[in-house]
Order: C-alpha cells, then structure tokens, then sequence
C-alpha cells in the first residue's frame, strides 16, 4: 500500500488492524466513532472480532479480558469515555495485562463539547485511576506518525505488559492527510503463553493466574517494587521527544499534537525574520522526555508551553528544567487551537520584538 | 478388611488448601460443585474462570484453573473479552448479588443478551457479605442488614431483584435455572445445573446463568443450621428454584 489520503481515526483504525489487532471492543463517542465503524467493517475481513460494549466501563474490562490471552487487542473512546475507563485501566496495568487505548481528546470538562482538545494530559500522564501505576502514553503530531505509533503502541503493549495510550488530539482524528500504512514486523507475533490465560494445557497443567489482589501488605507492597522497577525501565528505554531548530534558540515553545505542528509553523515563519526560535515536541508524554530537556543548548532563555488547555504540561517542563527558565504559556480551551499568528505574537513578545 | 474411600478432593481443587469462608457459608459447597463438574467435563486445562470483587475474591486460591479477576461487577465484561478472543476456551465468572445484581447489573444484562457462550455462577445471598452485611439489591422485604437495620422496606429501598426471571424474560440466553445448596437434597440438584451451564458451554449452545441461594450465617448474624433453614424456610419463598429456560 503506498501513500493514501486518510483520516485520521481510519488511518488509525487500519494501522491497527496492520500491526496484528483483530479484536476491537468500542462504544460510540464523537470525535472517534470512525474507528469503531472501520474495525465493526474490516475486523471480520481478517478474521477478526468487534464488539459492541454496553458502555465504556464494559468496553476497558472486554480490554482487560482479551488483552489476558496475550493477543493484540484495543479500544478507543473520548475524553469522557476515558474518564468512565479509568478503574479497568487501572486494574489493567495492576494484573499487567497488554491493551491499547486510544484517546481523540475533546473539550472538557464534563461533557464539554465535541471539539478538538488537550485537556486530558494530566489524567492520562498522572493516572486518572487509583494506585501506583503508569500507563505509556504517545502523542501523534501528524497522521503519519498516528499510524506509526499506533503500531508502536502494540509493540511497547507486549513488550513491557503494560497498557498503552495513544491520545490524539480531536484534530488529529478529524483531519486528512497522506499516510502510508505497512504492515507491522510484529503483526504474527504469538501469545506468550508463559503467563497469557488459556495456554494452561501447553505449560503442562500449570494454570496462569491475573490479579491485583494481595490481601497482605507484604507481597502487595513486592507487586509494587515489581511495577516500580519496570516503570523505571520504561523512563530508561521509551522516552521520545522531536528538537526542532534549538541548537541556537533564545526561545523554545514546548507542545505536542496539534499545537506542535502549529509551533512549527510559527517557528519557520520566526526564523524568517531572524529571530532565535526552536521547538521542543515530547512525543512521549509518558514517559515525559527529561533527557531532551536537560540537553537543551546553553543559548536557551526562555520556553513557551503552548497547549489546548489551560496548562497542563507546565509543571512537566518546570520538572525537566529544573526551574531553570521563565516559562510562559499560551493556550486556547473550549475546542479551539491557538493560531500561528497567536504564538508567533506570543514568541516576539516574550523577545521582545 | 478393605478401605473404601468415601470423600476425595476434587483434582481441580487446589491441592492441600482449606478454604477461609466461615463456617456454614455456602460458597464452599458452590466452589466445590464448580471443582467436580470441571473434573467430570475433563475441561481443566481450558477452562479460564474470572474471579469476582466479593468474599470469592480468592476463588482462584481453591479452584486450580487459570484467572483473571475482575474489577467488581465487571466479570462478565472481562469474560466476554476473552471469549472473543479464544470461543474454543470455557469461559466462566463466579459472581455475588452485590457484584452481579448492583454494581455489575449492566455488564450481566449485556452479556446475556448478546447470548454469549459463557457460564455464570451467581451466589445469591441476600447480602453484601465481604463489606460486612449492608443491603443488597437482593435482601429480602424486612431482612434486617447493617444498612437497614430496620429491615427493608420497599418504599425506600425497592423490591428484592429476581434476577433469574429477569433475565429470562430476554430471548438470547439459553439457559437459566435457580438452585440452592442449603441440604444435600438440594444439592444434587444444583450440581445438575452447574453441570448443565458448562456442558451448554462445551456444546457450543451459549449463555448460561445458574443462581445458587447460598448462605451467610456471619452477616445474616444466624449459626450456620439456623442460616440453612432460614434460607429454605424464608429465601427460597420468594426466589423459587426451577428452570426459567433451557434451550430447546
Ligand atoms: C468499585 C468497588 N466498589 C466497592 C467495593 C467494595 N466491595 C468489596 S466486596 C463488596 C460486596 C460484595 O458482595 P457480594 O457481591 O454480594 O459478594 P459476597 O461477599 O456476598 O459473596 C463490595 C461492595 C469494591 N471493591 N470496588
Ligand atoms: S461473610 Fe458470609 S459470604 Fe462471606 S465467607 Fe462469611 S458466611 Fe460466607
Ligand atoms: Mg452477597
């Protein structure tokens, strides 16, 4: 398949179904229902199986269920529908079960509205569920890298038996652009069936059992060494993050999805005029990319974190900085996105141009 | 003179384990029931059993299959996950009145009515008993519980839910039927049923609920003889045992 015009839910769908997804567990929510309709049509083409949940409470648990076989198994929602997910999500990462879990954010809070959003970084990086857990979360900035970190997502799933979540902004489901999609390497890789449910025969007549549960303090607090030391691995192996023209920046505008690309923009436009202007893009938004942040080049003064929501990345950069730059923000809520012209604006202001 | 063995464990109960349930609850007997009907099946090794949140919790520390738990109420949601994935497995979820009937009511109705081939052992007794006896959507009219300790009244609290006869009322489960393992008369019956809904199972025919009257001598505040004829003499009235529906 070569390079085809898609949008992004369905580029995101048949990424799915091309890294080895074939059973898909939806509930309807705007702005992702494209996904759900693509796999309810081609999961059955591959042999496949959808499932309609009765809500997305029903939806994460079909998640936690089919991701125990140890096969390629997902869900996506929206930002309310997440919410209702968080417990399964939880309980997923707690009996270390493989899923993956697409978010197209939209406007909250509450019911908020049905157009595009950020405003779910702090409930997907911090856990929106109770205990000590993380789950990887990955933040597309182009149709493109939708698709190849869609495919990623079932990779790291496996690899570290850990839910995984894409959270594409609403404009990276609803817009079009041209992806080629491949099938992923990994796409045949079987269960493992040293802990996967249902290959009991197989080890011998030695039964896998799944759980959270540790009624005494002593193996629960063991369980969450375990979680503590592979979280760790995770920071170790999985950061991601883009540098766009900082090796000689006064000002670097920090953003991901959506409002990356649009600080790409400004920052071209910057440069254009001659001002010193980069961008930093954590591509992991979990784990968050300290290390790119600690190399940023001595020239730096200044950063700008520019989001679709009122700034809930902020403390992650003061984090990575050390509180060592003046940190401005510039965002837009309720559905908008800030424009090129606005954080162009914004950068002259903070150099004062 | 030569020894004849009278009792044995099943070979899918865990070996050298006893059970922590109190005494005179009917879980036990419930547990038990499930071990030997796993055992005639011969389906050990592909039986995969979802744990409830409730006093069975640590079913899987008695019966030797694999598991997954289940976030409470949510068993027949993670069942069905599972059976998408591999129908040639036997899926079964082991569930309370307050994980199935309240909290759960929506992921039980769903997967019945998707008419999924799954088993479910749900164990009605009348109360929340791992939380320490509050009203389940379960407790009879009157029954006193520790969050109606006056007994319910149904112009606060409702009616007691006759899930069997709901479900039943749906046209795509294929079998529902309601026992008790309050005397061993009772349950050879009931072991008949749970048979039944994990043949169903084997045979490809689809969903299959039995609703098991159980004890809970502890937060019913009864001695475990008490607890059983209480059970026969006051439960049993109101939720009457028989088949609701079989597949033709
Ligand atoms: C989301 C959630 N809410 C509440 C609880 C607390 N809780 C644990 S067990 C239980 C009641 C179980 O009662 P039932 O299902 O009737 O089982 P029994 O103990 O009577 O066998 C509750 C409410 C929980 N663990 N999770
Ligand atoms: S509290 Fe009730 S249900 Fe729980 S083990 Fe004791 S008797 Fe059984
Ligand atoms: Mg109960």
């Amino acid at each position: 398949m070569g390079r085809v015009l898609m949008k992004g839910t369905e580029a995101i769908a048949e990424a799915a179904i091309q890294a080895g997804c074939k059973y898909f567990y939806g509930y309807p929510i705007t702005p992702q229902n494209e996904i759900p309709e693509y796999m309810s049509a081609h999961l059955p083409e591959v042999g496949g199986v959808y499932v309609q949940a009765e809500s997305e409470v029903a939806s994460i648990n079909m998640v936690m269920g089919g991701g125990s076989t140890g096969y390629r198994v997902m869900t996506s929602s929206s930002s309310p529908g997440i919410s209702l997910m968080s417990e399964g999500i939880s309980y997923i990462a707690g009996c270390e079960i493989p899923a993956v879990i697409v978010n197209v954010m939209r406007a909250g809070p509450g019911l908020g509205g049905i157009l595009p959003a950020q405003a779910d970084y702090l409930q997907s990086t911090k856990g929106a569920g109770n205990g000590d857990y993380n789950l990887i979360v990955l933040a597309p900035s182009t149709l493109q890298e939708c698709v190849d970190l869609t495919q990623l997502a079932f990779d790291l799933a496996q690899k570290y038996r850990n839910p995984v979540m894409v959270a594409a902004d609403g404009f990276m489901g609803q817009m079009m652009e041209a992806v080629e999609i491949k099938p992923s390497p990994t796409r045949n890789q079987p269960a493992d069936e040293s802990w996967a449910l249902g290959f009991m025969g197989e080890r011998g007549g030695k039964r896998s059992h799944l759980h959270s549960l540790y009624l005494s303090p002593e193996p629960l607090e063991e369980h969450n060494r375990k979680l503590q030391r592979k979280y760790a691995e995770i920071k170790k192996n999985e950061q991601r993050c883009e540098t766009y023209m900082i090796d000689d920046a006064r000002l670097v505008v920090a953003a991901y999805g959506t409002t990356a690309r649009i600080s790409r923009s400004a920052v071209n436009n910057l440069r254009a005029e001659g001002l010193k202007v980069g961008m930093i893009r954590p591509i992991t938004i979990w784990p968050y990319p300290f290390e790119t942040f600690k190399r940023l080049p001595s020239t730096v003064e200044h950063i700008l974190v520019s989001e679709m929501n009122a700034g809930q990345m902020i403390d992650d950069v003061k984090i990575a900085t050390s509180c060592k730059y003046p940190i401005s923000f510039y965002g837009r809520m309720g559905g908008f996105a800030p424009s090129v012209r606005e954080i162009e604006d914004e950068c002259r202001r903070i150099l004062g141009q | 003179m030569s020894e004849v063995k009278v009792y044995s464990r099943p070979k899918s109960w865990m070996p050298d384990v006893s059970s922590h349930y109190c005494p005179g609850c009917g879980h036990g007997i419930a547990h038990r029931l499930v071990c030997e009907v796993i055992d005639e099946l011969g389906i050990q090794n592909d039986a995969i059993g979802l744990a409830p949140v409730g006093c069975a919790a640590m079913i899987y520390d008695y019966i030797d299959t694999d598991f997954c738990e289940a976030p409470h109420g949510r068993a027949p949601a993670v069942a069905t996950g599972i059976k998408a994935v591999r129908p040639d497995k036997i899926v079964y979820t082991y569930q309370g009145d307050g994980d199935l009937a309240s909290i759960g009511m929506g992921e039980i109705v769903h997967a019945a009515n998707r008419g999924m081939n799954l088993t479910v052992i749900f164990i009605n007794n009348a109360i929340y008993g791992m939380t320490g006896g509050q009203m389940a959507p379960t407790t009879l009219i009157g029954q006193r519980a520790s969050t109606c300790p006056l007994g319910r009244d149904v112009k606060v609290n409702g009616y007691p839910i006759r899930v069997s006869e709901m479900l039943a009322a749906l046209p795509a489960p294929g079998y529902i039927a309601r026992v008790t393992v309050a005397q061993p008369k009772y349950i050879t019956k009931a072991k008949q049923a749970v048979r039944q809904a994990f043949q169903n199972q084997v045979d490809g025919k689809g969903f299959s609920l039995v609703e098991i009257l159980s004890s809970c001598p502890t937060n019913w505040g009864m001695r475990p003889v008490e607890a059983f004829d209480w059970l026969v003499n006051t439960m049993i009235p109101y939720y009457p045992l028989g088949t609701f529906k079989d597949f033709d």
